[in-house]
């Protein structure tokens, strides 16, 4: 089988005229159709911004993106305006993380939708709104007939997430990249949300890479994690490998700081020092500086990834190689 | 939406009255005495109290207002005392002439400075966009009068391709040729300040907007450019729409220079000679139906404003 989603040596520059600051650095993975994979790290770590390259979202002028990205067979970076047109919500689609501000305000919801598949698919606007009709019972939105009708500030934040992933899967995508889709919402609408995203993805086979903050919800719903860290991908594997046996120092940093599945007696544990600045990175590993087993080469270049188990990627020095990985 | 729109007008009402009042005691509190002009310097005292008591000037202000309150209701704005004619019929003859005037300046000047700031907007900080800003800025900076001035003398006199002053005719014919040549020179000029003014609300309105969330979510779902752009400009309508309403109630009761200018027979010529004549009546008539008529404008841009962007109903 071919893999849907293959990314090498991605890297994204911000430039303005005074400066340059790369946000995303060599981040390589690839996914297989199907696959679910968490993407986890820091404010500030690039998740955001590497989701936006895969859809060429980010602003051209001010953004540059190198390295390869080929999604279902094409090469992304080489699209013209109406292959990315096509791509974008027909191959691969979006959901961000505000609800609220992700809808156009003065649109009905249920019109938005119907232009998107009326885009698609060269429909009519109405039988554009007959699938949003089907699309709100999919996503479980309860009277969908009625709230079709409604503007985005008349739902809910729980059913406004609810109608983005119908938008999001109005043209049925085979990639779908959820960029924090539950973080805005309160804790038991989250889960609602999170346990529909995870039927939905095995009801209609997608790939889904999903970004969270949240440890637990990786374990939840992720085949795969990434974690992320100052523009890198320090480490890949399993979900169960990587949270029971961390590579990384920094995988190891996160999972002691988590509120999941910690002895109650026992202080929580942060990783001490903060975020790096983007703009002067070390010019070694970028963990180093707060990395509590640092070597004195840990400052002296980059740790080149190292695969010590098939499936299992980190980039650390500390990390015993026996084979080559086959993405670094 | 209806109960909408029935508030909105109930709210109207008040208003509506605290500027009947305005209007009138406004009159008051301006030096000199209206009687005077109409009588000769050496006219004796016995001949003033006459005529202030054939006015009703010689009754206490509240009554006054409130007589002239009830009349003005049923349609009577009482007679000219230049011209002896009803204040009515003149405000209505004069009027019509400033809709006309001021309806199509507003209207031009929102085609070209909606279409200005939009394309500055969408790049700003582009070098267009510094070229918009700056037009804008000379837009709302010349002096409207004297703008006109040099467009006479440049269009009218050392041209002389367009007329310089008036209106063709009475009445407006829109087929003929003649009558829209008096329009040119005032429209140009009229527009000026409101191409400036709605072309920065544009712009500025396009350029919050385009970088929304809700953009980019148009973009992810393969919506082409010219879609993302319609959403784009229906958000950005209402503040514009806003600025558009105040403006054309600015140039309805602004355009007093600029009628004087091109002798334009609209209702600012008749304030400016009602003024110059200490013409009661007629300065309390008209500015009363100018500013109802803000009020009116105000009330209309609400309305509008609200069936564009759904959230405005509920607050
Ligand atoms: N449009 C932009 N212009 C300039 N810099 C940007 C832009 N977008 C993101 N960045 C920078 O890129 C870096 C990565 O940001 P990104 O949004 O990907 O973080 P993230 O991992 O998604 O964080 P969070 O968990 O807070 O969402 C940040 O340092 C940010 O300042
Ligand atoms: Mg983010």
């Amino acid at each position: 089988m071919q893999p849907l989603v293959e990314v090498e040596d991605l890297s994204v520059d911000f430039v303005t005229r005074e400066s340059r600051v790369r946000a995303v650095n060599g981040v390589s993975f690839s996914m297989m159709p199907g696959e679910v994979m968490c993407m986890l790290g820091e404010s500030g770590s690039g998740k955001s911004v590497t989701m936006r390259a895969l859809m060429r979202l980010l602003p051209p002028k001010r953004s540059e993106i190198g390295g390869r990205i080929r999604i279902a067979g094409q090469d992304v970076l080489a699209m013209d305006d109406r292959a990315l047109r096509r791509m974008r919500g027909g191959v691969v689609s979006m959901i961000f993380q505000e609800p609220m501000t992700a809808f156009d305000p003065v649109v009905r919801v249920g019109d938005q939708i119907a232009e998107v598949v009326a885009q698609h698919r060269g429909v009519s606007r109405r039988e554009g709104l007959r699938r949003a009709l089907e699309l709100f019972d999919l996503v479980r939105i309860p009277s969908a007939e009625r709230r079709l009708q409604a503007y985005p500030h008349e739902l809910s934040g729980g059913l406004r997430q609810r109608a983005m992933i119908a938008l999001a899967l109005s043209c049925e995508p085979k990639l779908l990249l959820a960029d924090e889709p539950t973080t805005a919402l309160d804790a038991t609408v989250q889960i609602q949300v999170l346990i529909l995203l995870r039927s939905l993805q095995r009801e209609l086979g997608m790939s889904v890479v999903f970004v969270t903050h949240d440890l637990g919800v990786a374990a939840e719903i992720a085949d795969r994690v990434a974690i992320m860290y100052a523009g890198r991908i320090v480490e890949t594997g399993s979900v169960r490998e990587v949270l029971r046996s961390p590579l990384h120092p920094y995988t190891s940093g996160l999972l002691g700081s988590t509120v999941h599945d910690q002895p109650r007696d026992r202080a929580l544990e942060t990783i001490p020092g903060a975020p790096p600045d983007m703009r002067a990175l070390p010019p070694g590993c970028s963990f180093a500086p707060r990395c509590p087993q640092a070597l004195g080469e840990c400052a002296s270049g980059p740790p080149p990834a190292v695969s010590p188990a098939p499936g299992r990627v980190a980039r650390c020095l500390r990390v015993a190689a026996p084979q080559q990985p086959e993405y670094a | 939406m209806f109960s909408y729109v029935l508030r909105r007008l109930l709210a109207a009402v008040p208003i509506a009255l605290g500027v009947s009042m305005v209007c009138f005691g406004l009159v008051y509190l301006a030096p000199g005495d209206p009687v005077q002009t109409l009588l000769p310097p050496d006219a004796d005292a016995e001949t003033v109290a006459q005529l202030k008591r054939l006015y009703g000037l010689d009754r206490p202000l509240a009554v006054q207002y409130l007589s002239w309150l009830g009349r003005v209701l049923s349609g009577d704005f009482g007679r000219s005392i230049a011209t002896g004619r009803p204040v009515a019929e003149e405000i209505a003859r004069s009027l019509g002439n400033t809709v006309l005037l001021a309806g199509l300046s507003v209207v031009v000047a929102f085609s070209v400075a909606f279409a200005l700031g939009t394309i500055a907007g969408r790049r700003a900080g582009s070098w267009l966009d510094r070229c918009v800003t700056g037009v804008a800025v000379v837009g709302v900076s010349v002096p409207n009068y004297w703008l006109g001035i040099v467009l006479v003398i440049v269009f009218a006199v050392e041209m002389m391709a367009l007329p310089a002053s008036g209106m063709a005719g009475d009445g407006f014919d829109p087929t003929s040729w003649e009558h829209l040549k008096h329009l040119v020179l005032p429209v140009i000029t009229l527009s000026m300040i409101p191409v400036g003014i709605i072309a920065r609300t544009t712009r500025s309105a396009v350029s919050e907007v385009m970088n929304q969330e809700f953009v980019t979510t148009l973009r992810a779902n393969g919506l082409p450019e010219w879609r993302v752009l319609r959403h784009a400009l229906k958000n950005a309508l209402p503040p514009v729409l806003a600025v558009m309403g105040l403006q054309f109630g600015t140039l309805m009761g602004g355009s007093i220079l600029v009628e004087t200018v091109f002798s334009w027979p609209g209702s600012g010529f008749l304030l400016s000679k009602a003024i110059l004549t200490r013409d009661v009546p007629v300065l309390q008539g008209t500015i009363l139906v100018l500013a109802l008529i803000f009020v009116l404008t105000n009330l209309a841009v609400d309305l509008v404003q609200s069936s564009v962007d759904p959230r405005i109903r509920r607050a």
